[in-house]
C-alpha cells in the first residue's frame, strides 16, 4: 500500500481526515498514485492535476523522503521507502502569493 | 410568514444569512468551504433548497457543490460521500469540475484561440467558473458562465458539463481578450417569456444573444462607445461589467458598462446612455426593482484606476425613471472614509412587498435595505470580501 499524504483543502473535499493508503496496480510512478487516488476518491479528479492534460497544475508539488519529485516524469518509479510504505507521497499546495 | 435567504461568495469561503420577512433579525452560517474562493451561489428558482456553488482556488481548481437542502449539507454532485466511485458501466465519477471546451467538428466551428494581452492569439485555458444560473423550470439544469469565455451547461444537476459551443464559434472570438479580471462570461440571463432566449455578457467581448437555445449567437452591441479599444463602437470587445432586466419585461435591458450605464429596449440590438447625473458611470453592479420595472439601482466606482467609491461615501444610485435621473442612497451608509468595492454579482433584490435590496463590498459587509433603498443596515460587517450576493425569497 502506497501511503499518500494530502493538504488540508483537499482531505476536507475527499473527507477524510489523515492521510490515505491506496492499492497501486503495477510499478509505483506518479501517474500510478494518481490514478489510484482518483479512483478511491473521484472528487478530487482535477485538483491535483488537469483532467485533459493530466499535467501537475501549478501550485501542486510532489515530496518524497525529503526530496521534490514534482518535475520528474509521472511515469518514473517512486522511491523504495514509498513503496515499502515507510514513507509518505506528500501532496503539497506550494506556498504562493503574499 | 415569509423569509430571505442570502447566499455570499466571498474570498475564503461561502455565508448563509437568514432572516424573516421583517429582515432585521439574522442568522449566519459560514464559513462553507473556509479557504476557498466562492465566486458564485445560486439557488433554483423551482427547487429553493437546490443551490449551486462556484468553488474555486488557484492551487487546486474548479469545483462545482450543489445543495439539496437550503445550504445545510453539500456534496460535489456524482460524488456524495460513502457511495461507489465508478458508475453501474463502470465509468469514473468525479466529472462535476470538469470543464472541457468543444473542439468537436460536429458542432461547426471548432475555436481555438483569442486575443492575449500582448496581441497574439491565445488558446482557450480554462480556469474558474463566475456565474452559476440555474434553469427557470428544471432544478436539474444549470449553466455555468466560465472563464476563458465559454457557457457550459449541466442538465443532471451538475454531474457533467457540456460546452454551448455556438457562442465561441460565431465568429468573433479572436476579437475577445481578457479585461483586468481575466476573460470571463459573467452574465447569463434567462428570458422568461421565451425559453430559446438567452443573455450573456463578458468582459472584454460584450454582449450576444442567443434566440435559438444556444445553438447560434450574435452580439448585441451596438450603440456601446468605448474609447479604450481602437474602434470605440466596434462589434466586439467592449468591457461589460453586468446586466440586468425585469423578468416580465425582458426585452428591456440595463447595463453597468466598464465606464457608462447603458439601456436597451429591444433586446439589445441597440443601446442608449442613461449615465444621466451620476457621480461617476463606472461601475461592476446593475440591478432592477423586484416589482417595479422602471426602478434600477447601480453603486459608482470612483474610475478604472481607483476602483473605491467616490470622495469616500459609499452611495448606492437609484433611478425611478429607467436611467438618466438618478438619486442617491445613502441612508444607513458610510458616508466619510470609505474605499470600498462592489463587485459584478454583489448585488441583488428580494421579491418580498417591500422590494429588499442587497450588496456586498470588498471590505466585507454586506447591507440589506428593506424599503427598496430608503435606509440601509449592515447585516455583517466583517466577512472576507465579497465577490457575489444572491438572494432567495421563501415562503
Amino acid at each position: 500500500m502506497i501511503r499518500v499524504v494530502l493538504p488540508p483543502h483537499l482531505r476536507a473535499l475527499a473527507h477524510i481526515g489523515g492521510e490515505v493508503s491506496v492499492e497501486v496496480e503495477g510499478p509505483a510512478t506518479q501517474r500510478s498514485v494518481l490514478n489510484a487516488l482518483e479512483a478511491a476518491y473521484p472528487m478530487l479528479c482535477g485538483t491535483i492535476r488537469d483532467h485533459v492534460t493530466q499535467q501537475r497544475r501549478p501550485f501542486v508539488r510532489f515530496f518524497a523522503c525529503s526530496e521534490d519529485y514534482s518535475n520528474e516524469s509521472p511515469d518514473a518509479p517512486l522511491p523504495q521507502a514509498i513503496v515499502t510504505g515507510d514513507e509518505p507521497l506528500l501532496v503539497v499546495g506550494a506556498i504562493a502569493g503574499g | 410568514m415569509s423569509r430571505v435567504r442570502v447566499l455570499v461568495g466571498t474570498r475564503k469561503g461561502a455565508f448563509i444569512l437568514s432572516a424573516d420577512g421583517k429582515r432585521e433579525n439574522w442568522e449566519v452560517s459560514g464559513p462553507h468551504f473556509a479557504g476557498w474562493e466562492l465566486y458564485h451561489l445560486k439557488g433554483s428558482p423551482v427547487d429553493p433548497n437546490r443551490i449551486y456553488a462556484s468553488q474555486t482556488s488557484g492551487w487546486f481548481g474548479q469545483i462545482i457543490q450543489r445543495s439539496d437542502d437550503g445550504g445545510k449539507t453539500w456534496t460535489q454532485p456524482g460524488t456524495p460521500p460513502g457511495e461507489p466511485t465508478t458508475t453501474p458501466d463502470g465509468m469514473p465519477k468525479g466529472e462535476s469540475n470538469k470543464f472541457v471546451y468543444d473542439t468537436s467538428a460536429a458542432t461547426g466551428k471548432p475555436l481555438t484561440t483569442h486575443q492575449f494581452y500582448d496581441g497574439t492569439q491565445h488558446p482557450w485555458e480554462f480556469k474558474r467558473v463566475w456565474h452559476l444560473e440555474p434553469s427557470l423550470s428544471d432544478p436539474d439544469t444549470v449553466y455555468a458562465g466560465v472563464e476563458d469565455a465559454a457557457l457550459f451547461r449541466s442538465s443532471d444537476g451538475g454531474k457533467s458539463w457540456h460546452e454551448l459551443a455556438g457562442l465561441r464559434g460565431h465568429g468573433t472570438g479572436p476579437k475577445w481578450q481578457p479585461g483586468a479580471g481575466g476573460m470571463c462570461l459573467h452574465t447569463i440571463m434567462l428570458d422568461p417569456a421565451d425559453p430559446k432566449r438567452i443573455f450573456i455578457a463578458i468582459s472584454a467581448a460584450g454582449a450576444f444573444r442567443t434566440d435559438d437555445g444556444g445553438a447560434t449567437w450574435k452580439p448585441i452591441n451596438r450603440g456601446l462607445k468605448s474609447q479604450y479599444i481602437p474602434d470605440p463602437e466596434a462589434e466586439v470587445g467592449h468591457c461589460v461589467h453586468h446586466v440586468a432586466f425585469h423578468p416580465s419585461r425582458p426585452d428591456v435591458l440595463f447595463m453597468q458598462k466598464h465606464w457608462d450605464v447603458m439601456r436597451s429596449d429591444n433586446a439589445g440590438d441597440n443601446w442608449h446612455e442613461v449615465s444621466g447625473n451620476l457621480p461617476s458611470d463606472f461601475g461592476f453592479v446593475i440591478d432592477v426593482h423586484a416589482h417595479e420595472p422602471n426602478t434600477i439601482y447601480v453603486a459608482p466606482i470612483k474610475s478604472d484606476g481607483e476602483h473605491f467609491v467616490p470622495e469616500g461615501k459609499l452611495r448606492v444610485y437609484r433611478s425611478r425613471s429607467g436611467g438618466n435621473e438618478w438619486e442617491p442612497l445613502t441612508k444607513g451608509l458610510p458616508q466619510s472614509n470609505c474605499y470600498v468595492n462592489i463587485l459584478r454579482d454583489a448585488m441583488a433584490v428580494d421579491k418580498l412587498d417591500s422590494c429588499g435590496v442587497y450588496f456586498g463590498t470588498t471590505g466585507g459587509q454586506v447591507y440589506c435595505s428593506s424599503n427598496a433603498g430608503d435606509t440601509w443596515s449592515a447585516i455583517v460587517h466583517d466577512l472576507p470580501s465579497v465577490l457575489s450576493v444572491e438572494v432567495q425569497t421563501l415562503p
